[in-house]
């Protein structure tokens, strides 16, 4: 039995204990355990170091708020987390938790060294030192700065743990399981609503679980949960949601909810994530969120054993662990009442209530002297002494001159009133309202469809919680009901202060108002002094609130005190936005399924199969794989793709060119449509023939290209670019939908519904010819640049004959599902042709040896036709196309744009390097005149000659003139040609 | 993530299933070549951007596949409506009755 | 203006920290100006910084609306860097790189100025062509960047996965390493402070409501909530707000504003030592002094000042970071915010005059402003002392979307053709 755990109460089982160890000590708690409530339970109270002074800090809070108690769990294989809050994290059997920022260890911890320079590192002081010499910032303090910040440990191995994410629709949503909450789902339900009910803890029931008084419909308060719960899991309509923080509240009442699934767990299952994101969208959201208690502000209010007076309460009545033997508590409200009196209870001798007060209520005063708790009305705190834990605190009357006093205690309970937790009303873009009697800001004006009850609304008694809930989840218009009754329940107030008044003079020792950040009450007045009047500017200048907290304890403290240093209220100086995620959330509920090969879709070709199974390396284009070379043993990429360019000039190369987008365009004005939105001219172009169309953006500039069929009068064939396919549909049916609504057009991408196979070579139509059918192939009957509707190996196709490589080339578009079929058939047949399958670098080679651009490759958005040496794609006696007008443009027709050439390199066998300038002066320093750039660069196999396709001013003008590629060691120079280099009359295609 | 209604397919869908269009009711220009390059450059490049109501065109890419308008607030991004292609901007009347 | 060092903390620590003057001073607006920057950001700062340092023009206010820095400046990811593709851009960040390297010392706050390095990864084939243009380009122009291997780049960034089965594998990268980090909110304090002692008036919750022009058509004053004020020129330095205040003045700008998110992680130790971009999975990173993963993602889809954005787009940024730094899926996301930039058609800003004599801008810097804080508060202070570009922001006009002569950034980026 632990040696602080208190014989009865509580709702842990005693009977069950589990082991855990910290900083390497082995320990026990018991089944129902928080990590901070089962260390409690052990009498630890001091468990880390503070971030900037290293000074020891303890378990301050039983909840998400927790600012010190961060340490880290490891649970091996790469599951090591840092900054665990110990009081969310449940306890589980083999638990290991270490301190962290501290070296070399969390008892002697070097870091305290810090709080020597204590003075001279005051607020913002980085900003005003390292500086000298320039050099040393980042060989030197740079380094220092950054070893010395940063909590947790830096991850070291992979995370075996998978995420999970799903969608859900409800119509009401309620965040947060206490009273309000429960009353709110039990409302919503009960009339037939689809309820989702989230709350963070492992059980629900928020504030009623540490309850042990209160009677609600004349029911002890925790068989009262026991059954609402058992309705709520009964009910059909209701999802309950345990472990689930809703983090985020976005646009149109979208939250995102994690849930987290395995950290309790002693055992791991491989198939269970370890969390889920619910993303939710819900037609009404009850914000039950609760409120946090806040800290007071005075010296040495950092001690270990100085905690929130409602988290003892929780340790006692839920986890049956007294925080100490001999507690005392300061306060400024009612609450922390409810707290002394629990434990004098539960028979812990509390020392003394130090209220600033003077009118402490007489009830209280009363049942305090019932209890035999000496109650010091009108006093503050001075100090609070001890060392690793809280010893001793010295009070002295509020009025200065009264006597001090010096108060031996164990443990020092601390109440400054209550915070409404209004974060995801706030980031739901709700206008909050400062209400002066409470200190706090409450929800004002909803910005959503969502109600606040309970605690987090300003509404601090169970009764207006209960009802509350029942009258949000029901709907109904008044904000409170008269469902439930509370027997016995006193209103709790209290009044709100900056910091706690103290005598000494001048203040000794540092009060806290950020603990993690160790923010003191003169760091704020220090940026004050300094001109920072804004809350975002000291909040930036101090860092309070920016810790892993954000401020929940914090921010309202700092507020109070800025508003005191400056002379102005609360409302006047703003307040700090509240941002997602509400706690902590790990990156990888955030990327849920995205990982690995699921992180983005990948396209795969009809014959990505056959390509892996025959060795193909693949590279990524656009959302596709494509198979990139195949390389035959003990082959790299050049000498495959050497081999495949010759075997396609000699005989027949073959690959698949599916990823190509297809529209069909369809209808009565379908060569109208197609003159308005490509540069070229349709009308003209026969039924069976084909044309190369050159489409620009409205600015002018080349957007994509492809190559066009007319299948009938009224209907075309339309290829795009791989990756332009789905921009150039949605700016084809733009157009079409928008402006030219008249037109009788009908767009249809088929880019899914043909597999394109390519063949090249001069034997390619050797090879087909016996298995067409219902197509003439003679080269007067099926001339260049022409479609074909028949059958190949039975099987229906388009045929079109066209090369992008120059050879004599068909592209065999037949329906997907039998793409691969007919691909193994061509190439078994083509086996007596030493046939070659060939890739995309292949391809690249091919087309470049013809001058024949690849837009995105030759093209980056600013070139217009004649640029890429087009002008004569250009339908001169059209009136109007997209991107015409552009084109006219003063800098546009101006001289010397860059214009599409081949180059040369003087020694044949270097190949330049894509993206390599080029200078018309060999030797010049920089800032160097660049004049244009390589965009295609290879070594030509057949050719034996590297070569290259390049833009570069006046190009055209300068056919024959030498120019220089600098490289880094050296500098090619290279012969300015004509961008064929390969048959420029064109003999190849045309047989 | 915006929950928008395509008033084609009359549902409200989640914006991954759309693609923003820009600014609506910017109506191309039937003869081009009659246009100033400032009057082109009007055309072309020049947006309102406002803080407040924009009208503006979406496309509902992975649905109908329609091209439709909207009034959106761009301080809160409500949407006040959404209404086809080709109708009249809506007036500021309808754009209040709308809000309330 | 009293001068930071070490020896003065000690001494204010013996004054207990009470004897600290205002960084910069409150002062009330006075009726007129010789000019007015409408923007207490850093650019809006560091112009009027520059415009009293080196054009001797001092009568000047800043007006902000809100607080200062509360804009962009302190909302973006802060990376620092001038690897730009074309001429006109890389002179022009190089030029404010040049001025962030000794800008510490010159203002006399530590603005935590690290040039650790930025590194721009290249996924594809076509990344790698843009990004080594990119390299050759910088070379020639005088400005670093070099082109790493996968193991070159592993080697630079540990937590990189290079491993070649990734969905995205690493191809190479690019190097610049005179890039990297500063402290966002203490360079619109530093040069808030250093213009202050110059004798600028710095006039925060002072929100511009009109521009006022004279029966000539020159720029007159701005009516604030804090009144009328004259001045005899007037910029816009004001981000996202660029289009609003130049309607003011009856312009219409090529100028729309999108919601950009960022966020960061809870503090860790030491773990990634440089900046890493990635334009193809639309995410880059760095971390803070304080320990903070930086992370940035990309611009939302549709017009917006709302300054939030989805949740979606968060965890498509955040896959993408597992996804390049698998090791990092553990650690937790403690903040994430938004903010609204002004982007143009051509991904390029304009520091300009304006038709309206008098009136001049600086905007339309998209997501990249922060990196040209220095040079553009440079550039603009001698456009208004001058009423004429320096030969480095020439060629950044409003006419040039008129012209044709754009200055394509986002074409030159990896974006896939």
């Amino acid at each position: 039995m632990n040696a602080y755990r208190a014989d009865q109460g509580g709702r842990v089982e005693r009977g069950a204990s589990v082991a855990f160890s910290f900083n390497g000590t082995n320990l026990s708690g018991v089944k129902g355990d928080t990590l901070a409530s089962a260390l409690l339970a052990n009498g630890i109270h001091f468990v880390g170091r503070s971030f900037k002074y290293h000074r020891p800090r303890g378990i301050m809070s039983a909840g998400t708020e927790e600012a010190s108690a961060l340490l880290g769990i490891d649970r091996g294989q790469g599951r090591y987390d840092t900054n665990i809050r110990a009081t969310t994290q449940e306890l589980f059997d083999g638990l290991k938790a270490e301190s962290q920022h501290c070296w070399p260890s969390l008892r002697w911890d070097m870091g305290v060294l810090n709080e020597l320079g204590g003075p001279v590192m005051s607020t913002g002081f980085y900003y005003k030192t390292f500086m000298w010499p320039k050099s040393a910032w980042e060989k030197v303090y740079e380094p220092i700065i950054r070893k010395s910040a940063g909590l947790g440990r830096a991850p070291r191995a992979f995370d075996p743990d998978c995420y999970a994410s799903r969608y859900a629709h409800c119509d009401v949503l309620v965040v947060g399981g206490g009273p309000a909450g429960l009353a709110a789902a039990l409302s919503a339900s009960h009339k037939g609503k689809k309820v989702i009910l989230a709350d963070e803890q492992a059980e629900m029931g928020g504030s009623l679980l540490s309850d042990t008084g209160s009677l609600i419909n004349g029911e002890a308060a925790q068989a009262w949960l026991a059954s609402a719960l058992a309705t709520l899991v009964e009910r059909d309509n209701v999802t309950v949601l345990t472990r689930t923080t809703a983090v985020g509240y976005y646009q149109q009442n979208f939250l995102g909810l994690v849930e987290r699934l395995s950290d309790h767990l002693r055992v791991l299952d491989a198939d269970l994530p370890r969390e889920r994101m619910w993303r939710v969208r819900a037609s009404q959201v009850v914000l039950a969120t609760g409120a946090i208690e806040r800290p007071l502000v005075f010296a040495g209010n950092d001690r270990p054993g100085t905690m929130l007076a409602s988290a003892a309460r929780t340790y006692l009545n839920r986890y049956g662990v007294r925080v100490g033997n001999r507690p005392v508590v300061v306060t400024c409200h009612d609450s922390a009442y409810l707290a002394a009196f629990d434990l004098a209870n539960a028979g812990v001798g509390v020392a003394a209530v130090i209220d600033v007060r003077d009118d402490v209520p007489a009830a209280l005063l009363e049942k305090a002297g019932r209890l035999g708790i000496e109650v010091l009305g009108g006093h503050t705190v001075l100090a609070a002494k001890g060392g690793l834990l809280v010893s001793a605190i010295v009070v002295a009357p509020v009025q200065a001159g009264g006597p001090a006093r010096t108060i031996d205690c164990d443990a020092l309970l601390m109440c400054g009133g209550w915070t409404p937790s209004v974060h995801l009303f706030s980031q739901a873009k709700g206008m909050l309202s400062w209400r002066d009697d409470l200190g706090a800001y409450v929800p004002g004006r909803y910005a959503q469809n969502a109600r606040s009850a309970g605690a987090c609304d300003g509404r601090f008694l169970l009764l207006e919680a209960l009802n509350g809930g029942d009258a949000a989840g029901a709907g109904l218009s008044d904000p409170i009901s008269d469902t439930y009754t509370v027997a016995e329940e006193t209103h709790s107030s209290g009044i709100s202060l900056a910091a706690l008044p103290t005598s000494a003079k001048p203040a000794r020792g540092k009060a806290f108002v950020d603990f993690q950040h160790d923010v003191t009450i003169k760091d704020i007045r220090q940026a004050v002094l300094e001109g920072f009047h804004s809350i975002e500017h000291i909040k930036r200048y101090t860092t309070t609130g920016m810790a892993t907290d954000q401020g929940k304890t914090s921010n309202l403290n700092g507020l109070a005190i800025a508003s005191e240093a400056l002379g102005r209220p609360i409302v006047d100086i703003g307040l700090t936005t509240f941002r997602p995620p509400y706690t902590p959330t790990s990156f990888g509920v955030f990327a849920g399924y995205s990982r690995g090969d699921l992180f983005d879709v990948t396209r795969k070709s009809p014959t990505d199969r056959w390509a892996e199974q025959h060795g193909a390396v693949f590279e990524p284009v656009s959302l596709w794989r494509r198979a990139r070379y195949f390389p035959q043993p003990g082959e790299d990429m050049d000498k495959a793709v050497a081999r495949e360019c010759k075997a396609t000039r000699a005989s027949i190369g073959i690959s698949d060119a599916s990823t190509l987008g297809k529209i069909e365009v369809v209808g009565r004005d379908a060569a109208e449509f197609l003159n308005r939105m490509y540069t070229n001219p349709w009308t003209k172009l026969g039924i069976g023939r084909c044309r190369y169309g050159l489409m620009l953006g409205e600015d002018g500039f080349v957007l994509d290209d492809g190559v066009v069929g007319r299948l009938a009068e009224d209907r075309f064939h339309v290829t795009t670019t791989t990756g332009g396919a789905a921009r150039v549909m949605a700016h084809m049916e733009d157009y079409l939908q928008t402006e030219w609504a008249d037109l009788n057009v009908w767009l249809t991408s088929i880019s899914e519904q043909w597999a394109v196979i390519a063949l090249n070579g001069p034997n390619t139509r050797q090879l087909i010819a016996p298995f067409v059918e219902a197509i003439d192939l003679d080269k007067e009957a099926f001339p260049h640049m022409a479609i074909r509707e028949g059958k190949i190996f039975g099987v229906p196709t388009r045929l079109f004959r066209v090369s992008f490589t120059g050879e004599l080339g068909f592209e065999i578009n037949v329906p997907s599902r039998y793409g691969l079929a007919v691909w193994e058939r061509l190439m078994e047949a083509g086996a007596k042709y030493d046939i070659v399958p060939y890739g995309t670098e292949t391809l690249h080679v091919l087309r470049a040896e013809k001058g024949y651009i690849i837009v995105g490759q030759e093209t980056d958005g600013t070139q217009t036709p004649d640029d890429v040496g087009m002008a004569w794609a250009i339908g001169k006696k059209k009136p109007d196309f997209v991107g015409k007008r552009s084109l006219e443009r003063p800098d546009i027709v101006a001289p010397n744009r860059k214009q599409l050439v081949g180059l040369l390199t003087e020694e044949p066998r270097t190949v330049l390097e894509e993206g390599a300038q080029i200078v018309a002066e060999k030797s010049a320093s920089p800032p160097v005149d660049m004049i244009g750039h390589v965009t295609s660069a290879y070594w030509s196999e057949c050719l034996q000659h590297s070569i290259a396709l390049a833009v570069v001013e006046g190009g055209r003008a300068r056919m024959g003139e030498a120019l220089y590629v600098p490289m880094p060691d050296t500098v090619h120079t290279v012969k300015v040609v004509d961008p064929v280099f390969y048959d420029a009359s064109g003999e190849r295609l045309n047989v | 993530m915006l929950l928008i209604k395509c008033p084609y397919c009359q549902q409200e869908r989640a914006e991954v299933e759309f693609s923003y269009a820009g600014e609506a009711h910017i109506e191309r220009p039937s003869d081009p070549a009659a246009l100033s390059d400032a009057e082109w450059e009007a055309y072309l490049f020049l947006r309102s951007n406002p803080r407040g109501t924009h009208f503006e065109r979406w496309y509902h890419i992975h649905g109908c596949g329609r091209y439709f308008n909207a009034v959106r607030d761009t301080v809160t991004d409500n949407f006040v409506r959404t209404y086809p292609a080709g109708m009249p901007r809506p007036s500021v009347h309808d754009i209040d009755d709308a809000k309330t | 203006m009293v001068h930071f060092s070490l020896p003065t903390l000690v001494g204010k620590a013996f004054g207990k920290n009470k004897g600290w003057p205002q960084q910069w001073s409150k002062p009330e607006p006075k009726k007129n100006y010789d000019a007015i920057i409408i923007g207490g950001g850093g650019h809006g700062l560091s112009a009027a910084y520059y415009l009293a340092k080196e054009h001797g023009v001092s009568n000047v206010a800043v007006l902000e609306k809100g607080w200062l820095g509360g804009g962009n400046t302190g909302r973006n990811t802060t990376i620092i860097r001038s690897n730009y593709l074309c001429d006109e851009s890389a002179r022009l960040y190089d030029h404010a790189l040049g001025l962030w390297e000794g800008l510490s010392q010159e203002i006399n706050y530590n603005l935590m100025f690290s040039q650790r390095g930025v590194l721009m990864l290249a996924h594809t084939v076509h990344d790698v062509q843009v990004l080594k243009r990119h390299v050759h380009a910088n070379r020639l122009n005088g400005v670093d960047n070099e082109w790493l291997s996968p193991d070159q780049a592993k080697a630079f960034c540990p937590p990189l996965n290079i491993s070649p089965k990734a969905r995205y594998p690493v191809l190479g990268a690019a190097l610049q390493k005179r890039g990297g980090v500063a402290r966002h909110d203490a360079v619109a304090w530093g040069y808030a402070r250093a213009a202050a002692a110059l004798g600028v008036d710095i006039i925060e919750q002072c929100e511009v409501t009109g521009i006022r022009r004279g029966a000539d058509g020159r720029v007159a004053g701005v009516e604030t909530t804090r009144g009328s004020i004259g001045a005899k020129k007037i910029a816009i330095s004001a981000a996202a707000h660029s289009s609003i205040l130049l309607a003011m003045a009856g312009i219409r700008a090529p100028i729309e504003t999108f919601p950009l998110q960022a966020l960061v992680s809870e503090p860790i130790e030491p773990a990634f030592p440089c900046v890493v971009l990635s334009n193809t999975v639309h995410a880059y990173i760095s971390q803070s002094d304080k320990g903070e993963l930086v992370i940035g993602s990309g611009t939302e889809q549709y017009l917006s000042y709302s300054q939030g954005g989805p949740l979606h787009s968060v965890e498509h940024t955040v896959a993408a970071i597992c996804e390049m730094f698998p090791i990092f899926t553990r650690l937790r996301m403690l903040r994430n915010w938004g903010g609204a930039v002004d982007m143009t058609p051509d991904r390029s800003p304009i520091i300009a005059k304006t038709p309206v004599p008098g009136l001049y801008l600086n905007g339309g810097w998209g997501s990249g402003g922060f990196k040209a804080t220095p040079g553009a508060g440079h550039l603009l202070a001698w456009t208004v002392a001058k009423d004429e570009p320096h030969a480095i922001n020439a060629p950044f006009t409003l006419e040039r979307f008129r012209s044709g002569r754009l200055i394509d950034e986002a074409a030159a980026a990896a974006v896939a053709h």
